[in-house]
């Protein structure tokens, strides 16, 4: 398991907002090349979790956070939230494609608005071998310059991840990129997302039990903002270690 | 089965509330649009025998002339229009966006007050603060300071319509573009303001329509003018305060004049304010 390099290093976060405690205390570390799931009940900090990881969490005033995230040997709290997020992407749990862009603007979203300006053949082959990596190249490439609003939801769900690999991200976060997707688009992401970790890190924040056992080499229960298990997917749905693990497994509360 | 539905009495004394109910809210209903037809109707009727090419294209004329026209009042209109949009549109786009995009911020209390009293300040004060801030200081009346004016009574109208409609903008958009590590302020321009830009626009036309029927904020500072004036610089005749004067005009045919232009700001702001609802609906 050490034998992997890592990417993220989490050590002992804790994140309240007012007087509730979100995150009490959670050190972990992620693997390249590898997909990790987070599950939990609702309510048990996974997405606040994740946002952490980019920054995101910042958005929410009167948030406070302890503890550190490295990545890459790079304290994320020390620079620039802007250079992180360049480095690590994100995809949410609804599909959130511009919807004044076309389908070519959105993938190249993160390029034109941060004001990077490419040439038009590189622009171009940043389209391609995105909306291929996402698996939706073949579905839209007569209709890249149409706005995206037309696409199902789980194409959108699939352009918002072209949109995010565009910007050759290391690690790409995904924040129950499922949950209001149709069975047969979630598998189609699911596959994806197995796809995928060749290239880059995956971690996966989900409520879907069978989606972590499905997708992830790792897994990493949480529960009230504790981390209450992390192991192989394999290990921890089978014999795991903690009895809450194995009472969420079976009874699936939450 | 009555016994635990109520009995029959109760039941039809209820469909008679429900009965009466609608017909109220037929009636209403009926009245409102009937006091709008009545009114363009009745200025339709009066107004339309002097509108042709000439209305348009000529200058007043004595009274007795004929190819009397409004030209003078339409340009000046417009150039009221345009300077007043010139600086309450940057200025309210700025703020409402501010306001919008802060909402924590401790000055955007004070906004959101400060606006919602210009608004509830009677026009004619700011026709007299235009006067003591504009007028006085240039020595005379002119566009300038009855752009100042109306750009006071705009600007609110502008704020808060931007300030909606950016609120309008769904969190996850920004989220969206702040997670491909774009600063917050390009978040804002380049992702918030496209996806608002349909409100944005529509609050600025609305501000428009409202302030091109204004009268009272033109009596001190663009005055009027019998002549066709293109410095801003320059007293400016305008189409409420030519409808005013003519009028109230002991002439007939300048009476006819009044209706027809009254008729002209009519449509001018019915279309205004109808065509941007219908454009931007979709």
């Amino acid at each position: 398991m050490m034998s992997v390099p890592t990417t993220f290093r989490v050590i002992d976060l804790r994140v309240s907002i007012g007087v509730d405690a979100i995150i009490r205390g959670i050190s972990m570390d992620f693997f390249a090349n590898t997909v990790t799931s987070i599950m939990g009940p609702s309510g048990c900090g996974k997405t606040t979790f994740i946002r952490c990881m980019n920054r995101l969490h910042e958005l929410v005033p009167s948030i406070q956070v302890s503890g550190d995230i490295v990545l890459f040997n790079q304290n994320i709290f020390s620079v620039n939230p802007m250079l992180i997020r360049r480095q690590v992407g994100m995809v949410f749990q609804r599909p959130n494609p511009f919807p004044t862009m076309s389908i070519f603007e959105n993938v190249v979203a993160g390029y034109r608005l941060n004001g990077i300006r490419l040439a038009k053949s590189e622009s171009s082959q940043i389209v391609e071998t995105s909306l291929l990596k996402a698996g939706l190249w073949h579905e839209v490439k007569d209709s890249l310059h149409r706005k995206g609003a037309f696409l199902s939801g789980g194409q959108q769900q699939r352009l918002c991840i072209a949109r995010a690999l565009a910007m050759d991200p290391s690690v790409l976060l995904l924040d129950e990129p499922t949950s209001a997707l149709d069975p047969k688009s979630t598998s189609h992401i699911e596959d994806l997302i197995a796809e995928l970790k060749e290239s880059v890190s995956i971690i996966m924040v989900t409520h879907n039990i069978g989606q972590a056992s499905r997708v992830s080499d790792y897994t990493a229960f949480f529960l009230a903002g504790e981390l209450v298990e992390y192991g192989t997917t394999q290990k921890l749905f089978t014999v795991p270690d903690d009895p809450r693990t194995e009472e969420y497994l079976s009874r699936k509360f939450g | 089965m009555h016994s635990s539905l109520g009995t029959d009495a109760k039941l039809s004394r209820r469909v008679l509330q429900d009965r009466l109910f609608k017909l109220i809210l037929v009636g209403v209903a009926l009245g409102v649009v009937l006091l709008l037809t009545t009114i363009i109707g009745f200025v339709i009727q009066q107004g339309i025998s002097v509108i042709n090419w000439s209305f348009f294209t000529h200058l007043p004329q004595p009274p007795g002339a004929s190819h009397s026209g409004i030209l003078n009042a339409i340009l000046g209109t417009l150039m009221l229009t345009v300077l007043a949009s010139l600086i309450s549109i940057p200025v309210g786009i700025w703020c409402g966006v501010a306001m919008a995009e802060h909402p924590l911020h401790p000055l955007v209390k004070w906004a959101q007050v400060s606006v919602d009293g210009i608004q509830s300040i009677p026009s004619i004060l700011f026709g007299i603060m235009a006067y003591l801030w504009v007028v006085v200081p240039m020595g005379q009346f002119s566009a300038v300071s009855g752009a100042v004016a109306l750009s006071m009574i705009m600007l609110p109208i502008v704020i808060r319509a931007v300030e909606e409609a950016v609120r309008r903008v769904p969190t996850t958009m920004r989220e969206a573009s702040l997670a491909l590590g774009v600063s917050p302020f390009r978040t804002t321009i380049k992702v918030v303001i496209p996806c608002a830009l349909n409100g944005i626009l529509t609050g600025s036309l609305l501000g428009v329509s409202r302030i091109s029927g204004e009268t009272a904020p033109l009596l001190f500072t663009a005055f009027g003018s019998p002549f066709l004036v293109i410095s801003i610089f320059q007293p400016v005749q305008s189409m409420p305060i030519l409808i005013y004067n003519y009028a109230t005009s002991p002439y007939a045919d300048w009476q006819q004049i009044g209706w027809g232009a009254s008729l002209v700001l009519i449509l001018f702001c019915f279309v205004l304010s109808v065509g941007t609802r219908w454009v931007f609906k979709r």
